[in-house]
């Protein structure tokens, strides 16, 4: 009886089905080894406990903010622009949805209390993410409706520099802009009548 | 059948001395004879054969003035725009060397650039060469990388748009977009934490990479042999001695050939870098002489010269998930050329006149995207990039159509170029 791997007459009696299991079960286990290593590799990219920690509630005196104006201050390295919206800002968003690409925001990114007709907790008061949804640049407010600029139907609102999105005052983008969805809005609270808390929403 | 090159014969055993003693120890004339002086290249090669040596003195260009670019600067938001101005005003050289690295840069894309060239002119993309063409192909997008990562890391204002926008591409992607940007960036935003890895990345991993790719191009061009301009194989005919009827030796005929192109080349390059480094704004943008600012975007956000078509593409369409995905296609058509060309030659001397018409339209549609990207995305730009990247995209999709409706000439069967006598 030849036994396996044994020599007999110059020739190797090799018992293939184990090999080739022995070999599977080698290279499975090796898989999983290198598979769980990387994990570190790739975990490693993940942004550290201190950038986390940055990226804390932040808070706005509202006083600072005049009605028709426009104050940017920074939440998790992102710029946030705080608009005082008066009525005739707000009167002004009326009657172009069909210029629009998501006029009631259902395909946008906001919080439920921000998922209205004017995007907002409360109407004056827009909080927004000032990068522009195409790729991350800067929008630039051009407040002043029916800019010559831009067109007869400008209403007001922001022209992104890069590729040239535009929004209109509830952040809404035009039909026409590579970018596909409104301006993002941030979780947001008032602490206080005048007192707004950037990246904290308790309910 | 490839040129039979004999080995030689038991090379140094009668000579002594160090010579000896090191070509026991190291294959380097068997390299020799094999690689240099016993490689046959066809005879007929022309000017559009210089820019695949120059692409190699480029990168060996990059990766000296590189390393002591690495010497002087220190990776880290707070530190990476002084430490460059830093190389600029107080090491010695270090602004020669930081200028023939930043020239560098757009002379390796123009070089490259040319080099595809002339390999969709004479069909170097096909068969028998298709690995090749892939892996070429491959050294073009490691090289976009590593262009990329090399412009953020100056973190002057347009490094830190550049990356915001380009990173932000990522972010397109269905589902995962998302948690992989914030993955690259290690932040809410585009941070130190992005700027060192980007600096590991275009300091070690990539030119590894790029390295490796371009070992990988020379095997694959040795084992296929070079195309010519009448795009036939010369290792089909061969002589009584075994080498190709129309094939000269790479060593000393084309050695002598390519140092006379990269004497010229280094003349004009040393006139970029001499009297226009930044080629008015082209080569190095005068945005980027300002700090990164995440507040600021600078007034007109444009790439570098070599990334427009593609830039211009991806503004040209009002949807961002498509014109992301069309600007990956832009990129990665040029993978299929092997397959999409059913023409029965190589060379567009003997391709119909469709070919040519659909190549013609193809470079004008390159170039009118380079400069609609290089322009502010307004009105008639916006057009012709729109209409620039139609023909771009139809020379590809259509190949297969056109190459096989129109008549082709048959190609010769001896490469047809006399020496000058």
């Amino acid at each position: 009886m030849a036994v396996s791997g044994v020599i007999t007459d110059g020739e190797i009696d090799v018992d293939e089905s184990r090999r080739k299991l022995l070999v599977a079960a080698t290279a499975a286990v090796g898989a999983v080894g290198a598979a769980f290593t990387a994990a570190a590799f790739v975990e490693s990219w993940t942004p550290s406990e201190s950038a986390l920690a940055l990226g804390a509630p932040t808070e706005l005196d509202l006083a600072q903010v005049e009605p028709g104006q426009m104050v940017v201050t920074v939440w998790r390295r992102q710029p946030i622009y705080v608009v005082h919206r008066t009525a005739e800002m707000l009167a002004g968003l009326a009657g172009h949805d069909s210029l629009l690409k998501d006029p009631t925001s259902e395909d946008s990114d906001q919080p439920p209390y921000a998922a209205n007709a004017l995007r907002s907790r409360v109407p004056q008061y827009l909080v927004l993410i000032g990068t522009c949804t195409h790729l991350g640049c800067l929008p630039k407010p051009h407040f002043a409706p029916h800019d010559p600029q831009i067109g007869a139907y400008w209403p007001g609102g922001w022209l992104c520099p890069c590729h040239g999105s535009r929004f209109d005052l509830a952040g809404r983008v035009f039909e026409g802009s590579p970018a596909s969805v409104n301006l993002r809005v941030p979780p947001y609270s008032f602490a206080s009548a005048r007192k707004l808390v950037i990246g904290a929403d308790p309910a | 059948m490839a040129a039979v090159v004999k080995p030689p014969e038991a090379p140094a055993a009668k000579r002594g001395g160090l010579r000896a003693w090191l070509y026991k120890r190291l294959p380097i004339e068997e390299f020799i004879s094999t690689q240099l002086t016993g490689y046959y290249a066809p005879k007929n090669f022309n000017f559009w054969y210089y820019f695949g040596v120059l692409s190699i003195v480029v990168l060996a260009l990059q990766l000296l003035t590189g390393i002591y670019l690495t010497m002087f600067y220190k990776p880290g938001a707070a530190t990476s725009f002084e430490s460059v101005q830093f190389i600029m005003r107080e090491v010695d050289y270090g602004w020669l060397i930081r200028y023939i690295h930043s020239t560098g840069a757009s002379a390796f894309f123009l070089v490259v650039y040319l080099h595809m060239f002339r390999a969709l002119l004479y069909g170097s993309y096909k068969p028998p060469r298709e690995l090749l063409w892939v892996i070429g192909m491959l050294v073009y997008i490691a090289l976009m990388a590593e262009a990329f990562m090399g412009y953020v890391l100056p973190w002057g204002n347009m490094s830190y748009w550049a990356a915001q926008v380009i990173v932000n591409l990522f972010g397109t992607i269905p589902w995962i977009g998302p948690g992989l940007v914030e993955w690259i960036r290690g932040d809410y935003g585009i941070a130190d934490a992005t700027l060192n890895r980007f600096f590991a990345l275009h300091v070690v991993a990539v030119p590894l990479a790029l390295l490796l790719l371009v070992v990988l191009h020379l095997v694959a061009l040795r084992r296929a042999g070079s195309n010519n301009p009448d795009g036939i194989e010369i290792k089909e005919k061969l002589g009584p001695d075994g080498h190709p009827l129309d094939g000269i030796p790479f060593h000393p005929y084309y050695t002598v050939k390519d140092t006379v192109g990269v004497g010229v080349f280094f003349v004009l390059f040393a006139i970029v870098v001499f009297f226009a480094p930044t080629l008015g704004g082209y080569f190095l943008e005068h945005a980027n002489f300002e700090p990164a600012n995440p507040l600021s975007t600078p007034p007109e956000i444009t790439p570098s010269w070599y990334f427009t078509p593609f830039y211009a593409i991806l503004r040209a369409v009002p949807n961002q998930r498509l014109g992301a995905l069309l600007l990956l296609l832009a990129v990665i058509a040029y993978l299929f050329l092997p397959w999409l060309d059913r023409s029965p030659v190589k060379s567009m001397r003997y391709k119909g006149w469709l070919s040519r018409l659909f190549f013609a339209l193809f470079v004008a549609a390159f170039l009118g995207l380079m400069y609609a990207g290089l322009n502010p995305p307004e009105g008639a730009f916006v057009t012709l990039g729109r209409v620039c990247a139609v023909f771009y995209f139809a020379y590809f999709v259509l190949m297969p159509v056109y190459t096989r409706l129109e008549t082709a000439k048959p190609a010769p069967e001896r490469v047809r170029f006399h020496a000058h006598t």
